[in-house]
């Protein structure tokens, strides 16, 4: 238990001359896509072979730092973000990245990598033939800047040891002891920090709204509620430095007057949710949460509420409603959060990004800070990269990064080499940008000119094969689904707008159904209660703008131009490939297929099911589709 | 006669989280996580301890889509439908799964009580799409092929 501030930073050094001590150390991400892949079974299996060989294994730091000289460290870590590539193996100090690791390769890895200090060619990352040994060589790495993600994968995401040990938890003492409260408020005000959760609302204004309330009783609330399909950046966060978002909260609590803070988490995160207990815990036990932390008179503690399946709790007052026990129903505002928030009192929300870009703040100060990135919309994002992208996974660039460095720089350009046709951004209350958006910079006000927003980071890449009125329909569908049926222009609306959508996918769409679309879609905008209602024609509206003539080619040419929509499709017999042999007849389910032997054979248009029981049948490759 | 409700686990729930009407959710989703659903039994009760109105309960409890009131499967089976599982073909997952245990959108839960499928917005492992939990277990990169042996498999270990 830690009592003043000389204990920390006494504990500190001790766990950094730990972790320093262990040159080698075995780095197994221990995020949800690697977990899926075996990587505890890979975990289990190092140690168990360290065991066999003699080698001594540290699974957690000391306070002696002498203690574990010449020792092995075996961790668990947090989400590389090369979460395709997984199961991921970091190996130090050389820096070497094993990828797609199975247990079976452990033994080599202990005995040629460990034993001997060999690097196991085929477990490294190989593109066109180019072998990268280093994580840091890859370019998927190599152009990003990582600064919120910087220790996922670097430090044991279970171990508030291995926080303290790189300077965790400094930033927070630092607000204790050497800042006041309206110190912090500045330093975050004038470091231009917005929110991460999609709207961009400058923190620091918040913070200073909450801390200028007189109520006795403040609270601090992080919203891990990232329904948004397409994106994992707070999870991924969640998982792997959960201690940094803590300590942003704590900073937030320091600031504003607050003694409580509220967690909530999507309960599909139940790894993010168990370790963030686990990090609680551990802070508690070290005298960091608690009363009185570190002898400087200030009391705060921090709760878990687990999410029930409910999009619209990504909304405040209806998350905020969710943590008191009610149904997560949005309210009218005003009274702002700030004012009158969780239990009726003052509130700070923001999401997991932005309370864990708090403590780099804090300790490199505004104007470090306001150097990366454009100037109102400075730092670095986190993005979910996924979809037909040749590397899918979690990616951190700097703001203002442009659209085409993202896809073609850090993702690698489109799967297969496969045309480029769309990104969507932002998720179910985002846009979509096209081929001519690619030099756009991914920032807060460069995005808003356009129409789209940055939202939550889901970028989902969209090739030729992707038909966009489908893409329509499918978040649609989401947003119908999700609607909380408070209030009349959501709850009815998108359901409009969704039966208008799958009559136009299915090739039932009528003269007149685009314009209906857009009159529905304004009138949800202006009239909706909340802000996901507001948004939700987002996705239609800015796929109608860009490919209109792909909803009329739906419409009135009965058509899917990316031949995606199954209903739309249109199956042929080419007569001069097709034998005559029959087969394709024999399975159609429906008799659409009829013709004499040896001559060629036709498809019923008007019975045709488009099953494409046909198209693999034949030997010919006579059928086709479009 | 039915044989009375035993409230024993429900009030060691109830207790461990505090007989707060700011902890309805918790509780019920612990009591969720003992039974698989919500008993209809247990309403009233909670009304009582926690002294808020059973409407508001269950108002709750219909309101959040985790919460079920109908008697789960042994193993609840969650088809990932977000963005990326999506783009990279979920919909015959699902239907594969539909077809080999006789369920539909609207009978999502087989009568030996052994599968419920269901599916999910986005379970965040995007990466890996497209994916499915079976009671929180991450299946990564699933085929409707990989499917049906996870379920041959599962019906196998009972």
């Amino acid at each position: 238990m830690l009592t003043c501030r000389e204990d920390i930073i006494k504990e500190r050094k001790a766990y950094a001359e730990s972790f320093a001590s262990q040159k080698r150390k075995i780095l197994v991400c221990a995020g949800t896509g690697c977990i899926a892949g075996g990587s505890f079974d890979i975990h289990a299996e190092l140690k168990r072979l360290m065991a066999e060989n003699g080698l001594p294994c540290t699974v957690e730091l000391s306070d002696d730092p002498h203690e574990h000289e010449e020792s092995i460290g075996l961790k668990k870590s947090g989400c590389h973000g090369f979460c395709e590539m997984g199961p991921l193996v970091r190996i130090e100090p050389e820096g070497w990245l094993y990828t797609k690791v199975k247990v079976g390769d452990c033994k080599e890895i202990i005995e040629r990598t460990i034993m001997k200090g060999e690097h196991i060619e085929r477990l490294a990352y190989q593109k066109g033939g180019v072998v990268r040994k280093k994580q840091d060589d890859i370019p998927f790495y190599k152009k990003q800047t990582r600064l919120v993600l910087k220790h996922c994968g670097h430090i044991d995401a279970t171990s508030i040891k291995e926080y303290i040990a790189v300077g965790g938890y400094t930033a927070f003492e630092k607000a204790l002891f050497d800042m006041s409260p309206e110190g912090i408020v500045k330093t975050i005000s004038d470091s231009n920090l917005r929110g991460r959760g999609g709207g961009g609302f400058p923190t620091g204004k918040k913070w200073s709204q909450v801390a200028r309330q007189k109520s006795p009783v403040k609270y601090i609330v992080c919203n891990g509620d990232e329904g948004d399909p397409g994106a994992f950046m707070d999870r991924s966060i969640m998982e792997g430095d959960p201690h940094r978002m803590l300590e942003g909260m704590m900073i937030a609590g320091r600031a504003c007057g607050a003694k409580e803070g509220y967690i909530y988490v999507r309960a599909e995160y139940p790894m993010a949710v168990e370790r963030l207990r686990n990090a609680i815990a551990q802070a508690e036990e070290m005298g960091l949460l608690g009363d009185n932390i570190l002898g400087s008179g200030f009391d705060f503690r921090i709760h878990i509420n687990k999410g029930a399946g409910a999009f619209v709790c990504g909304e405040g007052s209806a998350l905020t409603a969710s943590i008191e026990g009610k149904r997560g129903f949005p309210r009218v505002k005003p009274p702002r959060t700030v004012e009158h928030g969780l239990f009726n009192e003052p509130t700070v929300l923001n999401n997991v990004e932005t309370f864990a870009n708090v403590p780099l703040i804090i300790m490199n100060g505004a104007d470090w800070y306001k150097s990366i990135g454009p100037e109102n919309s400075p730092g670095t994002k986190a993005f979910a990269l996924t979809g037909n992208i040749e590397n899918t996974g979690l990616i951190e660039v700097p703001m203002g990064t442009t659209l085409e460095e993202v896809i073609y720089g850090v993702g690698g350009g489109m799967r297969g080499g496969a045309e480029f046709k769309a990104v969507q951004i932002g998720g179910p209350s985002g846009a979509c940008l096209t081929k001519d958006h690619l030099n756009i910079p991914l920032d807060f006000d460069s995005l808003k000119k356009i129409g789209a927003m940055v939202g939550s980071g889901g970028l989902v890449v969209m090739d030729s094969k992707t038909c966009m009125v489908e893409v329509a329909r499918f978040f649609m569908s989401f947003t119908q689904n999700e609607s909380c049926g408070k209030c009349v222009p959501c709850r009815e609306g998108t359901k409009r707008m969704l039966e208008v959508l799958e009559r136009i996918v299915a090739g039932n769409g009528e003269d007149g159904d685009i314009e209906l679309l857009e009159d529905l879609a304004d009138t949800i905008s202006a009239a909706a209660l909340c802000g996901l209602g507001k948004t939700a024609p987002n996705p239609v509206m800015s796929t109608i703008q860009y490919f209109r003539n792909e909803y009329e080619a739906h419409i009135y040419d009965k058509r899917c131009p990316a031949g995606a929509c199954s209903k739309l499709k249109r199956i042929y017999i080419d007569p001069e490939l097709c034998k005559g042999c029959s087969r394709c007849a024999k399975g159609c389910p429906v008799g659409a297929i009829s013709g004499q032997v040896k001559t060629p054979f036709v498809i019923d248009e008007k019975k045709c099911i488009k099953c494409g029981a046909c198209v693999s049948t034949c030997a010919f490759h006579a059928i086709k589709e479009d | 006669m039915q044989t009375p409700f035993d409230f024993t686990v429900v009030d060691s729930i109830i207790d461990g989280h505090g007989a707060e009407p700011s902890a309805v959710i918790a509780i019920l989703q612990a009591i969720q996580e003992h039974y698989h659903y919500l008993p209809r039994e247990v309403f009233s009760h909670l009304s009582k301890r926690l002294n808020v109105p059973c409407a508001s309960i269950y108002s709750v409890a219909t309101f959040y889509e985790n919460f079920s009131l109908e008697p789960k499967g042994k193993y609840v089976i969650k088809c990932c439908d977000g963005t990326a599982c999506h783009v990279r073909g979920s919909t015959p997952i699902l239907e594969r799964l539909r077809n080999e245990l006789g369920l539909s959108e609207q009978k999502v839960t087989t009568d030996d009580l052994l599968f419920t499928v269901e599916t999910v917005s986005c379970l965040g492992a995007c990466g890996l799409a497209p994916v499915i939990t079976v009671n929180e277990k991450v299946h990564p990169a699933m085929t409707p092929d990989k499917a049906s042996e996870l379920i041959k498999q599962l019906k196998e270990e009972n």
